[in-house]
């Protein structure tokens, strides 16, 4: 396991160098300008030096490798600063973000907060909606809840979660005026009333995309439990005298969440690409909406390190969805 | 004897008998009635529903409710919605047609020479692995921001747009089909009649148009029609985040987007299309899901 674990991680450093030289070139060819909103009345030769400033001069392969150091030396050597009070990397320069002049980590650590309570807090809730649903239609198969359940997963998938967001603004925020349809950023949780209106801000966000989220993980409930409610050793189980309970409930969920828990693993770097339209909707100014801007506003080492930040997250939970399989199932063997 | 097999029933064909029960799945049955439905309405729409188009007159009747004259009502500059449903219908389908083409072509040539060519099979599942670790919904919209003008330039900008956006889409969403084709393809050729077409010295090419092909249509179609759905969703998100198609070329996904800012006083402009856009999807969904029960023998007359 622990030979297959690093073996793996040593073959994620040429995959994720291998998608950040990809991402660099499509940005490289991108007609966006560093200069693009400095007035007009700057003279050129000052704008040339601006752009000599921010080392958008040198050739390609020059900026890809100190974009590689700054990512993965100078970065965590802020954090580590910051963290532990050490001094390494000092006086080095950080990823500088193209629209603000401000270090792009500073800006993302801003932007965390807002993503992972909504989009945290709605996967947690689409798991613990769907699991209950997944085990109770597989259990009473072809009943009228399993084809509830199937109908309703069906369309929980098939509508794009920016129309599902909009008639909620529609019915609960223009018509009924129950929930604010722009969430509020700067509101601090200090007593309940403050509680209140956040509960009632990330009511609508956290539906939608739950709501999207336990239509896929449900199915793969069900899935999973009727592979294993056909087994031998549920006749067993039932053989011996146990409650249904107890087959349903430990026998065969234990046996069947192996599958599902690697799907659920899978699933949280996705969450933080279909987070990007949901918090569009909804005007969270998360991780997603960042990129967004900085998509319009051609700021390339943003949307660059956004952009990789994701791709790490893929290929990170990847191995974590590999990994706990071989844990969790003794049947598999990785060596 | 000769008589009694002649007498009996004439061989049944392996179509018939997917019919047979996709029929059954009632579902797919009325997911595949909504969207030819769907298909009919936006091909042979702009015939029935003229539009007005003087602009002189568009602005005299523009933010009408629904009429007779206007049955969804009409938009801030006067257009007719359900015309614009209807064109807009058509290039949305058109994308979600073309682009699950695209998918499709490079799914199953990576898929089959995989999974025929045991010398580049590892190269090319690690380049499938590396697609499928690329966070794909940003790259589409840094691909069509960069690309946009060029190809508009190049090609006019509903035609630049238009290859953009299913070429992109394509690009990004090849990766499931390779894996199952290939699945499929190495299954195949342990099978006794591709031992048999080897031994007559059946060149690989034509092994692989006579033989292999034929034999692994089903998943092709099944992963075909789930990603003409996926496809009509990416465009519509595209759009929706304002990175779609040009404003004058309406989609499902722009209109929606244009009707945001109308939300308050005229809902229905982004209800209408966010429907059109879920019913599509759902019915594609739909014939997928039958598609699968009917192309697998193993639950065929189950």
């Amino acid at each position: 396991m622990l030979t297959y674990t690093l073996r793996r991680l040593l073959i994620a450093i040429p995959t994720l160098l291998f998608i950040s030289f990809v991402i660099f070139l499509l940005l490289d060819l991108a007609p966006g300008d560093p200069m693009s909103q400095v007035p007009l009345t700057v003279p050129p030769d000052v704008r040339e030096k601006m752009r000599i400033a921010l080392g958008a001069d040198q050739p390609m392969a020059v900026r890809y490798v100190l974009w590689l150091k700054q990512f993965f030396w100078v970065e965590p050597a802020h954090w580590m600063n910051a963290t532990f009070g050490t001094h390494f990397a000092e006086g080095q320069q950080r990823i500088l973000s193209w629209q603000s002049r401000s270090p792009v980590f500073d800006i993302i650590a801003q932007r965390i907060p807002q993503t992972l309570t909504v989009i945290g807090s709605s996967y947690v809730l689409g798991v613990l909606i769907a699991l209950p649903i997944g085990i109770y239609s597989a259990y009473r198969k072809y009943s009228w809840f399993d084809q509830l359940g199937t109908f309703i997963a069906m369309v929980g998938f098939s509508v794009p979660t920016f129309f599902t967001g909009i008639v909620l603004i529609v019915v609960f925020s223009v018509k009924l005026g129950w929930f604010p349809s722009i969430y509020d950023t700067t509101l601090r949780v200090t007593d309940w009333s403050s509680f209140w209106m956040q509960v009632r801000q990330m009511a609508m966000p956290v539906t939608v995309l739950a709501l999207y989220n336990a239509a896929q993980i449900s199915r793969y409930m069900r899935s999973a439990m009727l592979e294993n409610l056909g087994q031998d050793y549920v006749r067993t189980a039932r053989a011996k005298g146990l409650s249904e309970r107890v087959v349903v409930l430990k026998h065969v969920l234990r046996n069947s969440l192996i599958p599902v828990v690697t799907v659920i693993a899978l699933g949280i770097p996705t969450i933080f690409g279909g987070a990007i339209i949901t918090e569009q909707v909804f005007k969270v100014n998360g991780l997603g909406q960042l990129l967004i801007t900085a998509i319009h506003g051609s700021d390339i080492p943003m949307v660059q390190t956004l952009t990789f930040i994701f791709a790490v997250l893929i290929v990170l939970f990847n191995l974590i969805a590999d990994i706990l399989y071989g844990i969790l199932d003794p049947r598999i063997r990785y060596d | 004897m000769t008589d009694v097999t002649s007498a009996a029933s004439p061989p049944r064909s392996q179509w018939r008998d997917v019919w047979l029960q996709f029929r059954r799945h009632k579902g797919a049955l009325v997911g595949g009635m909504v969207f030819l439905a769907l298909i009919a309405l936006v091909v042979i729409g702009p015939w029935i529903w003229q539009v007005e188009t003087n602009p002189a007159r568009l602005i005299r009747q523009r933010n009408q409710g629904m009429s007779l004259a206007h049955p969804l009502g009409t938009d801030q500059l006067g257009r007719d919605l359900l015309g614009r449903m209807i064109q807009g219908g058509k290039v949305s389908i058109a994308v979600g047609l073309v682009a699950m083409l695209i998918a499709i072509f490079i799914g199953t040539t990576v898929g089959v020479v995989a999974g025929y060519f045991r010398r580049l099979d590892g190269a090319l599942m690690r380049v499938t692995d590396l697609f499928l670790a690329l966070p794909l919904l940003p790259l589409l919209l840094v691909m069509v921001l960069l690309f946009r003008d060029t190809l508009s330039g190049l090609m006019g900008p509903e035609v630049g747009t238009f290859l953009l956006i299913v070429g992109a889409i394509g690009v990004t969403s090849w990766m499931q089909t390779a894996r199952i084709v290939r699945g499929e393809v190495l299954a195949l050729k342990e099978r006794e009649f591709v031992l048999a077409a080897r031994s007559i010295g059946t060149p690989p090419f034509r092994m692989i148009l006579r033989h292999v092909l034929p034999n692994i249509v089903s998943p092709i179609m099944v992963s075909a029609t789930l990603g003409i759905a996926g496809a009509i969703i990416t465009e519509s998100a595209l759009s929706f985040l304002g990175l779609g198609f040009p404003p004058d070329f309406p989609t499902w996904g722009r209109l929606l987007y244009e009707g945001i800012d109308y939300l308050q006083q005229f809902p229905g402009r982004v209800i209408w299309p966010g429907i059109a856009i879920s019913l599509t999807v759902l019915s594609v969904n739909y014939i997928g899901d039958g598609l699968r029960d009917a192309l697998d023998p193993r639950a065929r007359g189950r």
